[in-house]
């Protein structure tokens, strides 16, 4: 018998994007309250794995055409360069730098190279949750 | 501010990030490991030339000072084992290009080799004990990796063994280190050092060493604890048991030294007492199973739990002589192990049987293999002017002096046994007459014999060079009996 997931379907497009946003809020607040990069992934993530119950995997990956190795990878490049780019100026390995700049929109805001270190983590986070989520969902 | 000590860890990450995008493309893996691995050697190279001449260096990450943030710490003891695991690790990557085969290529063996290498020489270089035990999960995790790869039968029920193993003594570890935390208050290991000088070592610090004991002690199998290590080293491909055999127990070993030299020294007539017994045992059931099996693979592992027991005896007597034949036979023991076991491998791979008694003539086929195999059977068991000898006799003497002849008598009988184990392998396998082993295809037994044939000829020169290589020894056994020069060096009172 064939099912018909239409309700599941229509309720996973709506609370995808209220997952991703509250993950990217968790990503961004990690540095003043409970949070970050890794939760941010994970939750990420979460939203994916919504996406394969709702649909298969052949569509998610049509709809995210992702790598998800070279995804580990290219965070594990952010964590090492922001840590390794200390050297660079002269000061030990994972020091970070921090300043105020004055955006447009949002005001005084804080920048810090540790944001750039937490990205690395997001993405290697959601890289690895979803390997292993699609290695194991697509053997046999 | 020398940044030079970050080097031998920062180089293998790197390349293993690098590396995971190229992972379908063979060769240009292979280019981009082979450079990196010689700029890793050259970097250790430095940085041991560079705490030879001006002490030990440190460096506090993230600029915080010493006892707030992770600290990485470079003494000569640590420097040499870092520039001996990347020389070893250059070695079994050459090896590997011709044996390791096209299927665990394309399946992130080089990558995975590269975050061993990271996981090893962190825990060399860490000055943070926490940070030690992420260093150990990298290097685990990447064993388990290195293990399994291939899927095989045997592969898989070994690494199931190994895994449990390691994820029990990795809790305990961080059992261990709440412990030690809840006493001393710091994670620093200058520091917990200086704290528990002012503690004085009470009983509940004795315990927790015997704790760090237990826990070092699966990792670096000594008797009894070293169950699982004769099976799970069995089961890999030749380079990655080389790799395991040189260097993944050394860490544990490095790691008791480190903590019974600079942490739990005030109460040594307990804790001492009983890693000197429990190093005596480890040596004879190591030469039990060297001598018992007829397995050329199983032979050389026991001999790693010999080596582990001669060493950690050593460390257990706690001069400065017996620290510097510590010193001088771990890093022997390091070089020779990997050479052995890359011999192992090429002449497994030759007869395709790992069991002695159906091998026999190799010497008519392969003089060359056979007399390096001669050579590094010599070494190992300590015939002068080869590599084993210096550090074992300055054990013996140093055990002797302090009035323990039965341990140093066990020391010297476990050198002959060691020697008949492993001439028992040429014996049977390179002399007799030759028999025809079929072979699916030719074996490139030239080219593999390239990287144990180096190691050997290290093994060899660092025997010759006893007298000139001392004084770099006896500096890192001079930073391990005297606590003072590390804690002074971190926290720079």
């Amino acid at each position: 018998m064939k099912t018909n997931d239409l309700i599941l379907q229509t309720v996973s497009k709506v609370i995808l994007f209220l997952i991703v946003l509250f993950s990217l809020y968790m990503f961004f607040a990690g540095h003043y309250h409970p949070g970050g990069g890794f939760v941010g992934g994970l939750m990420t993530s979460g939203a994916i794995v919504l996406m394969l119950l709702a649909y298969d995997i052949k569509t998610v990956t049509t709809i995210l055409p992702v790598d998800y190795k070279k995804m580990i990878a290219v965070g594990l490049l952010f964590a090492a360069g922001t840590a390794a780019g200390g050297l660079l100026f002269g000061v030990p390995f994972l020091t970070h730098a921090f300043t105020y700049v004055d955006l447009p929109l949002l005001g005084k805001t804080s920048l810090h190279t540790a944001v750039l270190f937490d990205t690395g983590v997001y993405l290697v986070v959601i890289g690895v949750t979803m390997t292993i989520i699609q290695t194991i969902g697509e053997s046999e | 501010m020398n940044s030079l000590i970050i080097l031998p860890i920062l180089i293998p990450l790197l390349t293993g990030i690098i590396l995971i995008f190229f992972s379908k493309n063979i060769p240009v893996q292979k280019l981009i490991s082979v450079i990196s691995s010689l700029l890793m050697v050259l970097s250790a190279l430095y940085l041991a030339v560079a705490v030879y001449q001006d002490g030990i260096q440190t460096m506090n990450l993230s600029n915080w000072e010493a006892p707030f943030g992770i600290t990485l710490v470079s003494d000569m003891l640590s420097a040499l084992l870092v520039l001996t695991t990347s020389v070893i690790a250059l070695a079994c990557l050459l090896y590997s290009f011709r044996s390791i085969g096209k299927e665990r290529e394309s399946f992130f063996y080089y990558p995975v080799f590269f975050f061993l290498v990271l996981g090893i020489n962190g825990a060399f270089t860490t000055g943070d004990i926490f940070n030690l035990f992420v260093f150990f999960e990298v290097m685990l995790m990447a064993s388990y990796v290195l293990l399994v790869l291939g899927g095989t039968k045997i592969q898989l029920r070994e690494t199931i063994k190994y895994i449990l193993v390691n994820v029990i003594s990795s809790a305990l570890f961080v059992i261990a280190v709440a412990y030690l935390y809840s006493v001393v208050g710091t994670l620093n290991m200058a520091h917990i050092s200086e704290r528990i000088s002012q503690i004085g070592q009470p009983g509940i610090v004795t315990v927790i060493a015997v704790f760090f004991l237990l826990v070092f002690g699966i990792k670096g199998a000594i008797f009894p604890l070293y169950f699982w290590l004769p099976g799970s080293y069995y089961a890999p491909p030749a380079p990655v048991m080389a790799m395991f055999g040189a260097l993944l127990t050394k860490v544990g070993v490095y790691s008791i030294t480190r903590t019974y030299t600079l942490f739990f020294y005030h109460d040594t007539g307990y804790t001492h007492g009983l890693l000197e017994i429990l190093s005596i045992f480890t040596i004879i059931v190591g030469v039990i199973g060297a001598i018992a099996y007829s397995d050329v693979k199983k032979i050389i592992i026991y001999n790693v739990i010999v080596a582990v027991g001669v060493i950690l005896f050593g460390v257990a007597t706690l001069t400065e002589e017996s620290l510097a034949g510590s010193v001088f036979y771990l890093i022997h023991d390091m070089i020779i192990k990997a050479a052995l076991f890359l011999l192992i491998g090429i002449i497994v791979k030759i007869t395709g049987t790992s069991s002695i008694k159906k091998m026999g003539g190799l010497i008519h086929q392969y003089p060359a293999l056979a007399w390096t195999f001669f050579i590094a059977a010599l070494a190992l068991a300590g015939i002068p002017p080869l590599s084993g000898f210096a550090g074992k006799v300055l054990i013996v003497r140093s055990g002797l002096e302090s009035g323990n002849y039965w341990g140093a008598g066990i020391v010297l009988l476990s050198s002959l046994f060691v020697l008949f184990s492993v001439m028992k392998i040429f014996i049977n396998v390179f002399w007799g007459s030759p028999r025809a082993y079929r072979q699916q295809e030719p074996v490139p037994a030239k080219w593999l014999l390239a990287a144990p044939a180096v190691l050997t000829a290290f093994a060899v020169l660092y025997g010759l060079g006893t007298e000139a290589l001392y004084p770099i020894i006896s500096l890192a056994a001079e930073t391990l009996s005297n606590p003072e020069i590390y804690i002074n060096a971190v926290l720079k009172e």
